[in-house]
């Protein structure tokens, strides 16, 4: 089949899937599986086959291969949407594909596919365990999710979405994928919805979003306005348009529109992407099941947010060459991903909640990742951002693993601790040992881990990019959030599973099924080896033995060129070395004596109360709360519901109805009763009385009525012949 | 000649007398025959006109004439209705005084 098909084709499969589950096998278990992870497993192929056919392809990023369809008329021309692929979503596919599959599967056994039913279980609740006679008597072992299909839908309309976002050709679709997204990753964070916490976290990860999804379709809104189209082939492909954009000037700033627009398009990556200041949604997320941490809040939506700035680059980069100073809007992203890689790194520093810790790893991650763009270091973001998502989705999955292996130990124990803090881990090396080597690999990826892992050669492009592009400020915030990472991340490896066992359900816990160690392994590969396709062609000794891929592949996309990297400079390679390094040795140092499941922090007492600051998130969820959430409410409860709606418009309502009453009872008291009825009334009484008055005339004696007849007769006749004859 | 006055006052002593046996006679058929006496004045009363009339115009005319044999022929059906009436009553109550037939006293 020709690559134009095989484009549409791909986000099929996972919605087919949902379709199916959701209408046919809800309750079916087994078959929901087969159809999602079948699905999954269908893109992922075809995804594969379009990424290795159009790697070949010369010159794609200025003919990427693609097919458009009419799809709305709009006056005399049309919406068209359709597919298309360069080298930019290439990459991308690439790397969603292999991590929507991995966590597929790892959704099997993170959802205890195979186990008993939980004896307490109930809908909306992670499952409790089940009490199983077995050789050993009776034993509590895992249960399965209660709502297992549930969750194979939702994650099989959320590939569909991703993929919808990642093979599209216009930010039409790119925008419809983004907010299925949206939705997903609200149905999925409030997955467990009987616990009050997972449906805050739900709602808050919705309107967060929600705020930076306003201004993207604000950007979206102006930017067809002004070009017709949305398709990126006819606005960033078109040296006129381009042109056009950027030397027209907005309203706002002094920008042109190009930087205007692009400045609305990253606000809209700031809400998705987590970024300062709207990240409170993202740590919160982690309420959500483990695959869905990995799957959406690591791996894939929040990297849509960064691939949809580096797809928005062109405009925020309108009239920017390198070597010239930057434009506002990219000033705003390098500011904003620079102070949110930092800010978050420090947050991390003080979490002892193993996911919360990564998620906060993510902000900081996906802040680099903006910083770099906003430098200018275009591929260098690409790379990380393909890098990252499989080392943190490596990171999340070894997390959700190493929580599985702690419930075990817990439901065998009895044990009433939190399986998710950190402090009560330990020792778990030798228990779980494919989950440690596979989490070391993403935690030494992370880190930065010289050589070897991905994430070195990576973070070391961003480094060297911003150095090189002059930016010490930003180089300088990085290289010292890089520390931290490094830090944070020993610090979690160590309190995890280095030392000694600090609670018994650790001692007990239990390496997990294949079906979640497997993707790990796989993850693992690409941790390390996803790095070597960017080997700098400068780097000391090594570079130029193989060849640097990625940057040839993916810089092809920037028609201004990258910034000439005459020399490679040694100063960011020490940086990241010593940076890496010096930040894994200290995280051990400081953790590796750690022994008691209650112990104080070790960094606690150095930091004083910076680490109170730290752990407290900086006080933005409380800040947030006060100045937004709090104002709200009470816009809410009292103003609107309680002034405006009960006191203003009830009072309308019912000052009419009684103004009504009060009418209506004046006439009816004043006029209908007295007048209406009491003619009525009058008639009647007067006409009886008068019967009974007259009665007594009607003697039934016949010559009385004679002799009254004759009376009046006799009187009338006189009457009428004194008054009318003699008148 | 007898003048028309004469005949006028006997036919009102006539009437008066029939009038007076209406009024106060308790026997249902004694007020029967006391209209009777009453209608008769008034017949009285037509033909003495109708004599005073015929001698002053010089020409006989059969007009009233006609039309007390119409009232002679209206009395004697009414008559008749009239003492059935009374049968009928008699029949049922046993009486015919005209003060017990006092079924539609209000």
């Amino acid at each position: 089949m020709s690559t134009e098909i095989l484009l549409w084709i791909i986000p099929l499969p996972p919605l087919l899937a949902f379709a199916l589950i959701v209408l046919l096998a809800n309750r079916r278990n087994g078959l929901s599986t087969g159809l999602a992870v079948g699905g999954a497993a269908l893109s992922w192929l075809v995804s594969l086959v379009v990424f290795f056919r159009v790697i070949g392809v010369e010159g794609l990023s200025t003919n990427p291969i693609g097919q458009a369809v009419k799809w709305i008329p709009t006056g005399d021309t049309w919406l068209k949407i359709g597919v298309q692929m360069d080298p930019l979503s290439a990459v991308t596919l690439f790397f969603v594909a292999w991590t929507i599959l991995m966590i597929f599967v790892y959704s099997i056994g993170y959802h205890n596919f195979g186990q008993p039913k939980g004896d307490h279980d109930v809908p909306g609740l992670p499952p409790h365990g089940a009490i199983v006679k077995g050789a050993h008597g009776k034993q509590t072992v895992m249960s399965i999710e209660p709502m297992y299909a549930r969750f194979f839908a939702l994650i099989s309309l959320f590939a569909f979405a991703m993929y919808l976002l990642v093979v599209s050709d216009n930010l039409l679709t790119l925008f419809v994928g983004w907010e299925i997204m949206g939705l997903c990753s609200y149905l999925l964070i409030g997955f467990w919805y009987a616990k009050e916490s997972a449906r805050n976290a739900a709602v808050k990860a919705f309107l967060t979003t929600r705020v930076g999804d306003m201004f993207l379709m604000l950007g979206l809104a102006a930017l067809y306005s002004i070009t017709g189209t949305l398709s990126y082939q006819e606005i960033f492909g078109n040296e006129t348009v381009m042109h056009m954009l950027a030397t027209s000037a907005s309203p706002v700033f002094g920008l042109s529109w190009a930087g205007f627009i692009g400045l609305l398009i990253f606000l809209g990556v700031v809400g998705k992407s987590a970024q300062f200041p709207l990240h409170v949604w993202l740590p919160d997320a982690m309420e959500g099941p483990t695959p869905v941490s990995a799957m959406i809040h690591a791996a894939t939506m929040v990297s849509a947010g960064v691939y949809l700035a580096i797809r928005s680059f062109p405009l925020v980069a309108a009239g920017w060459q390198p070597g010239l100073p930057l434009t506002l809007p990219m000033n705003v992203m390098a500011a904003v991903g620079a102070f949110t890689a930092l800010f978050a790194a420090t947050i991390a520093l003080a979490q002892n909640d193993i996911k919360r810790v990564l998620a906060y790893s993510t902000i900081s991650q996906l802040g680099y990742m903006i910083a770099a763009l906003g430098t200018g270091a275009y591929v260098a973001a690409v790379f990380h951002l393909v890098t990252h998502a499989f080392f943190k989705a490596l990171l999340f999955l070894g997390s959700g693993s190493v929580i599985h292996g702690m419930e075990h130990g817990v439901l065998h124990t009895g044990e009433h601790i939190d399986p998710q803090n950190m402090y009560n881990m330990g020792g778990l090396r030798k228990k779980m040992p494919r989950t440690f080597w596979t989490f070391l690999i993403g935690g030494f990826a992370l880190s930065g881990f010289p050589l070897v892992t991905a994430g070195f050669w990576s973070k070391d492009e961003i480094l060297s990019g911003v150095f090189t592009g002059g930016h010490l400020l930003v180089f300088g915030v990085l290289a010292l959030s890089a520390l931290l990472t490094a830090f944070y991340t020993m610090r979690q490896i160590t309190l995890t599973f280095l030392g000694k066992a600090r609670t018994t359900a650790a001692e007990h816990a239990h390496e997990t099924p294949l079906t979640m160690t497997g993707p790990l392994m796989v993850l693992a590969v690409f941790a390390t080896a996803a790095g070597w396709v960017g080997i700098p062609k400068t780097f000391p000794l090594l570079g130029g033995l193989l060849p640097n891929w990625f940057e040839e592949f993916v810089g092809s996309m920037v028609h201004t060129g990258e910034p000439a990297v005459a020399s490679h400079s040694l100063i960011p390679l020490a940086t990241s070395l010593v940076v890496a390094l010096g930040g894994l040795l200290l995280g051990w140092q400081v953790y590796r004596r750690v022994d008691k499941a209650d112990a104080a922090d070790p960094m606690a007492e150095p930091l004083g109360p910076a680490f109170v600051v730290f752990k407290n998130k900086y006080g933005i969820d409380k800040l947030y709360q006060f100045i937004l959430i709090r104002p709200a409410r009470w816009l809410a409860e009292t103003f609107t519901y309680k002034w405006i709606d009960k006191g203003l418009l009830d009072g309308i309502l019912h000052g009419i109805a009684r103004l009504g009453l009060l009418l209506g009872s004046l006439l009816r008291r004043g006029f209908d009763q007295p007048v209406i009825s009491g003619a009525g009334d009058g008639i009647g009484r007067g006409t009886r009385e008068l019967g009974a008055n007259m009665r007594g005339i009607q003697s039934g004696r016949v010559q009385q009525y004679m002799i009254v007849a004759i009376t009046v007769l006799v009187l009338v006749g006189l009457a009428f012949y004194y008054l009318v004859f003699k008148a | 000649m007898i003048p028309i006055s004469w005949y006028l006052i006997f036919s009102a002593a006539l009437f008066c007398i029939g009038l007076y046996g209406v009024l106060s006679r308790k026997n249902s058929v004694a007020i029967l025959m006391g209209v009777e006496l009453m209608l008769n004045s008034a017949s009285i009363n037509l033909l003495a006109f109708w004599h005073y009339y015929s001698q002053i115009r010089q020409a006989p005319q059969m007009d009233s004439q006609v039309f007390v044999i119409v009232v002679f022929a209206v009395a004697a059906a009414e008559t008749a209705v009239g003492l059935a009436l009374i049968i009928s009553a008699y029949r049922k109550r046993q009486s015919v005084v005209a003060n017990d037939l006092s079924e539609l006293k209000g």
